[in-house]
């Protein structure tokens, strides 16, 4: 499909109200923002995944019979609960990032781990605490009868929790899970102060080039409630597939 | 009549619980109880609240750790820190009185779960297995309900199938009526009635004192943690010679 009239259009725009959106019809800019835009839905899709895992094996890990694992876990929770997530992020990259690099020979510094997968880790630890406490108020309302029944029947602790009381939990967890991962697709665009290419970052490139701050603001806000109301449109989706009749979680 | 009159206390007893003492904390909820259960015998255990009779019965398949005692269940001490409980939980099925379904599972997958899950079973096997369950506690037609459709008496006979999924030799029932409409109690009772005339050992907490009469090959009184009088049904119900029985027996009949 061409879209050169498409483009042609936004020239005209520009032209006749100087609302310049080069993102549009400047080739060049036009491919660093769409590169920008799927680096970001490349993070959030990669964070919302490991956020959710760190929850699941978190709240498992919470569950356990062993004190240091539970204290382990608490001390995790509380510290990326407490703490600001760019903080998290700087301490991340500078700190821990320094010490995962190492010297060439002709001097340069050179990491080990990119700054997408810093931010990568960084937001799925902050957002998968929260996680952690959300499936464990879910598993917490599940009955301790239902697991003894499993029990009766064999399951062990691991099992028990894969098959029975995470997808009971889960149900549960899904309206906070929700509210959760939303603010962790918004929260992504902070990774922008470690300069990961995505889509705050080239805006502002944008808009430091071409000196349309006020275009980009609103092309920014655009696509991040696009982005979130694509996440609840599939939570929804999610949340009506894992309905159960006569069952109210 | 004793239907399984054909019981022979010979051979060593499936269960052997010999002086078994329990506390939750400071309270002593088991001080010392001792009963055999024989292959194939059906005894049902009654008695007020809070008097152990759940605790009795979840120390035989180890959901509860007993503090002094012995508990051997084919052989296998429970007891024993080695225990490998999955070999004691599949001989041993327990029905509760609140059901416990998997409420996100359907009937029949309820049935299946643990066989494939726990045993690692064929699935068309498990599943044409679960089938005949669901027909024997008569609820063809509802495999593909949700327990949140189905009434308590009907979860309850799931429940039922859940655990002969497993195979077990032995079935404890923790007053699995007590939680239904009068109606579907009987429902219920006719069920547990046949496995115990196809010969299945079970162990049965009940305040039905007719069908403990009409099933029990030996009924078990407890009182605060001790087992007060026992002996056959027809014996025990006519003939009680403890107050505290009689007490009980008059309050209940
Ligand atoms: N997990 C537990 N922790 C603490 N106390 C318990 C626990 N389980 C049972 N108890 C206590 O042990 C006592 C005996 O309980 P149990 O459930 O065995 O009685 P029961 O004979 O089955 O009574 P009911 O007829 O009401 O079911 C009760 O006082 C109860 O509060
Ligand atoms: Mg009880």
């Amino acid at each position: 499909m061409d879209l050169t009239p498409l483009w042609e259009w936004f020239r005209w725009l520009y032209g006749a109200t100087g609302v310049k959106l080069t993102i549009f019809y400047d080739a060049f800019d036009r491919q660093r923002f769409f590169d920008g835009f799927l680096t970001s839905v490349r993070l959030q899709a990669a964070c919302l995944v490991s956020s959710v895992v760190v929850g699941v094996v978190g709240a498992w890990l919470q569950g356990s019979r062993l004190k240091p694992v539970r204290l382990a876990v608490q001390g995790y929770i509380q510290f990326f609960r407490n703490t600001p997530p760019l903080v998290q992020l700087y301490f991340f990259y500078f700190a821990l990032g320094y010490y995962l690099s190492y010297m060439t020979d002709e001097g340069l510094r050179v990491a080990l781990v990119s700054n997408f997968a810093w931010a990568v880790i960084c937001l799925s630890l902050y957002a998968g605490a929260f996680n952690v406490e959300i499936f464990r108020a879910g598993i917490e309302a599940v009955p301790k009868e239902t697991i003894e029944a499993a029990e009766a029947l064999g399951y062990s602790r691991l099992r028990a929790y894969v098959y029975i009381l995470l997808p009971l939990a889960f149900r549960i967890s899904l309206p906070a899970l929700n509210n959760n991962l939303v603010n962790l697709v918004k929260t992504t665009t902070i990774s922008y102060a470690i300069a990961v290419p995505e889509m705050l970052y080239v805006a502002n490139q944008i808009w430091s080039d071409e000196v349309n701050v006020p275009e980009m603001m609103n092309v920014l806000l655009v696509i991040y409630v696009s982005l979130v109301g694509v996440v609840v449109w599939i939570m929804h989706k999610w949340e009506r597939a894992l309905r159960v009749p006569g069952y109210v979680s | 009549m004793s239907p399984a009159g054909h019981v022979t206390r010979t051979e060593a007893p499936l269960i052997h619980i010999a002086d078994v003492h329990k506390s939750f904390g400071k309270v002593e909820v088991l001080k010392g109880v001792s009963l055999d259960v024989a292959k194939g015998e059906v005894i049902c255990v009654i008695g007020p609240s809070g008097s152990g009779k759940s605790t009795l019965l979840r120390c035989i398949n180890a959901l509860v750790p007993i503090d002094r005692g012995s508990i051997v269940v084919d052989g296998q001490e429970v007891n024993d820190p080695r225990l490998d409980k999955l070999q004691l939980r599949r001989k041993v099925g327990m029905v509760f009185q609140q059901y416990n379904l998997f409420p996100h599972r359907t009937a029949i997958e309820n049935v299946m779960m643990a066989p494939i899950h726990v045993l690692k079973q064929d699935r068309r096997e498990v599943e044409s297995r679960a089938r005949r369950l669901i027909a024997k506690v008569r609820l063809e037609g509802k495999e593909d309900a949700y327990p949140g459709e189905l009434s308590g008496g009907q979860q309850q006979r799931v429940a039922i199938a859940r655990s002969l999924a497993m195979n077990p030799e032995i079935m404890l029932f923790d007053e699995v009526t007590a939680a239904l409409d009068p109606e579907t109690v009987k429902e219920v009772l006719v069920t547990i009635r046949e496995l115990a005339e196809e010969g299945m050992t079970c162990a049965i907490v009940t305040h039905e004192m007719g069908f403990a009469r009409e099933v029990a090959d030996h009924v078990y009184f407890t009182d605060r943690g001790v087992i007060v009088e026992h002996g056959p049904p027809r014996e025990f119900f006519a003939q009680a010679k403890d107050p505290r029985t009689r007490q009980f027996l008059s309050q209940i009949l």
